[in-house]
């Protein structure tokens, strides 16, 4: 049984970009702004979702090769990696560090070791939230 | 060097992590999760002589000094219960492996037994009580995977009941956390202490908060009168599982009613602590009313739980140094004691094919080794003499008398009396008896099942014969709970 969907579709198809963009600024935004990781994952999963509802299950694992699993490991690792790094400096666990860079178009930023950590929250989240929405989903 | 305190934590963490990824290859699980268990045994010994050696350490993460920051603290008391846990968890993690089942195996189930050490040892080593919430939670959550993990029937229903009762004590928690930030303004144990210590009149309100700590404590570690989660959950997941629960989780309860006992509500002992013992008296006579009523040999075993978690107590609320090096050497004790009659008694419902003690009897003819070892292991846990209950109980009843609370010395004597009644029932029905077996392996075996209780059993009577060696631990422990000030300049550094 296939109804449909072209508006939804269609409507996805742009408005997942949108999405996707968003939560990305949303996460870049945490250190001064209202944001950070958990919000932007949980932003980026919704997109994914959306994706999900647009679509079946197979086409977004054939468009998405990925076991969410791994990604929630992945981020776990880089997270308690990043606390890691700071045995290098004799610096006690989680220490984070910050510094100014002059990049080509965008000019002096601001970048701090802290992204990083948020970085795994965000693979963290990303991960567990799909890995609970598929295996939901796929029992039917 | 600065950063020794992480390791017990970030150890377990670490491999759980890599437990994740390659889900079917068993054969590195196992090697993985057993040598990483094995290094946490020489990471926490290490931890212990430096702090012997050196006094406590803090680890403060992130660089932030402590009221502000989260610190790690390493006392004499963690410190000896991460070297335990770390004891008890490579015997069960042994015995797991023999017995627990490729399928459970394949379904993280290593990964899940390292979260949930993670979550003890943070617990354990954490000096912010906030953080000590989120290791609770660490710990618990891995407790909710691994009580349902494999879905039995039993296991789905009791789960229910477990994370249900769970859900609600760390609301708990959270309100009277909240409360207490609300009244003294931080969070660190050590300047909650100091704060407390420092107010001129008596504030009713800060005991109104340590009577809530107490429920919630009292909910993990299964107190009088809410212990009642308790039976049914320990004796629905599968009996390696079940041990590290018996010997550890309840144990998390327990430490986290000693620091907040004598480390941070001090201000009213004559209400809290008279509160504490009574409810310990309380919580020791349920247990082994409980233990003794019972057929089912899991059953006894986890009401025997719930009586050591009163004796603790009692040690606790007596707040005499005396009393308290006995409730840190009977905890100790009974974490190791607790996870070998755990396995003992998984292996013996192995062999017997059931648990129920009217179906068993004469497994000692086949089983000689696995009968004359839970026969040593009973004699440690009623305590007597060259084992090594001994010398905890014998501590916290000098340390009640000390306190002059005589009645409950009595209850807890006829108590002890009666777990030994109750466990050698086990023995005479379970072990002699009339012969049930025709074989050795007629419902299955213990190849495999008996080295693990072996190394638990030589480690209790290492504690007793070498109470020499471990009392002074203890008695360093007990001093520094029974002076906070010791802990206090320690972490904040005055």
């Amino acid at each position: 049984m296939k109804s449909n969907d072209v508006i939804l579709q269609t409507v996805t198809n742009i408005v997942l970009f949108i999405i996707l963009m968003f939560s990305v600024f949303i996460f870049f935004n945490g250190h001064h702004e209202p944001g950070g990781g958990f919000i932007g994952g949980l932003m980026t999963s919704s997109a994914l979702v959306l994706l999900l509802l647009a679509y079946d299950l197979e086409t977004v694992k054939r468009v998405l090769p990925v076991d969410f699993k791994h990604v929630t490991a992945a981020g776990l690792l880089v997270a308690v990696g990043t606390g890691m790094g700071s045995f290098f400096f004799d610096a006690p666990f989680l220490s984070q560090t910050y510094g100014y860079r002059h990049f080509p178009v965008l000019g002096e930023l601001e970048l701090a070791t802290a992204l990083i950590f948020d970085i795994g929250v965000y693979l963290v989240v990303v991960g567990i939230t799909l890995t609970i929405i598929q295996t939901i989903g796929e029992d039917r | 060097m600065t950063n020794l305190l992480i390791w017990p934590i970030l150890l377990p963490l670490l491999t759980g992590i890599l437990l994740l990824f390659p889900r079917n290859q068993i054969r590195f699980q196992r090697v993985l999760s057993a040598v990483s268990a094995v290094a946490l045994i020489a990471v926490t010994v290490f931890i212990l002589w430096t702090v012997q050696n050196e006094g406590i350490q803090t680890l403060e993460l992130g660089g932030w000094t402590p009221p502000f920051g989260i610190v790690l603290v390493g006392d004499m008391l963690a410190v000896l219960l991460t070297t335990t846990t770390a004891v008890v968890s490579l015997p069960i993690l042994l015995f797991a492996m023999s017995s627990i089942g490729k399928e459970r195996e394949q379904f993280y189930f290593y990964a899940f037994y390292q979260f949930l050490i993670t979550g003890v040892m943070g617990a354990f080593l954490t000096g912010d009580i906030f953080n000590l919430f989120v290791c609770f939670e660490v710990m618990l959550i891995s407790s909710y995977i691994l009580i349902v993990h494999g879905g039995t029937k039993k296991q789905l229903r009791e789960s229910f009941k477990y994370v249900l009762v769970n859900i609600i004590s760390s609301a708990f928690f959270v309100i009277a956390v909240a409360y207490l930030y609300a009244v003294t303004g931080t969070l660190n144990m050590a300047q909650l202490s100091q704060r407390i210590n420092s107010l001129e009149s008596d504030a009713p309100v800060l005991t109104v908060i340590a009577v809530l700590f107490l429920i919630v404590f009292g909910l993990k570690g299964a107190l009088f009168p809410l212990y009642f989660w308790l039976p049914a959950s320990y004796t629905a997941p599968p009996s390696a599982i079940a041990a590290i629960f018996g010997a550890l989780l309840t144990k998390v309860g327990m430490y986290s009613i000693f620091r907040t006992y004598t480390v941070i509500f001090t201000h009213d002992t004559g209400f809290t602590h008279q509160l504490l013992a009574v409810l310990a008296a309380c919580t020791m006579a349920i247990g082994v009313i409980g233990a003794v009523a019972h057929q089912d040999v899991k059953k006894i075993l986890v009401y025997n739980v719930i009586a050591a978690v009163g004796f603790v107590l009692f040690g606790v609320s007596t707040l005499t140094e005396t009393g308290m090096a006995g409730a840190i050497f009977y905890l100790i004790h009974d974490i190791i004691i607790k996870g070998a009659l755990f396995l003992l008694i998984g292996a013996m419902v192995i062999v017997a094919g059931t648990s129920h003690l009217k179906n068993m009897g004469g497994l000692i003819k086949h089983h000689p080794r696995l009968g004359w070892m839970f026969f040593t292991a009973v004699m440690a846990l009623v305590g007597v003499p060259p084992l090594s209950g001994f010398i905890g109980k014998l501590l916290i009843i000098q340390g009640g008398a000390e306190a002059g609370q005589y009645v409950i010395i009595a209850v807890m004597m006829a108590a002890s009396l009666l777990v030994l009644y109750s466990m050698i029932r086990i023995f005479l029905y379970g072990f002699y008896g009339q012969i049930q077996l025709e074989t050795a392996d007629q419902y299955g075996s213990t190849k495999g099942l008996l080295l693990p209780c072996a190394f638990l059993i030589a480690v209790s009577a290492f504690l007793g014969l070498g109470a020499e060696a471990v009392y002074p631990l203890a008695a360093t422990a007990a001093e520094t709970l029974h002076e906070p000030q010791i802990y206090i300049d320690a972490v904040l550094k005055e």
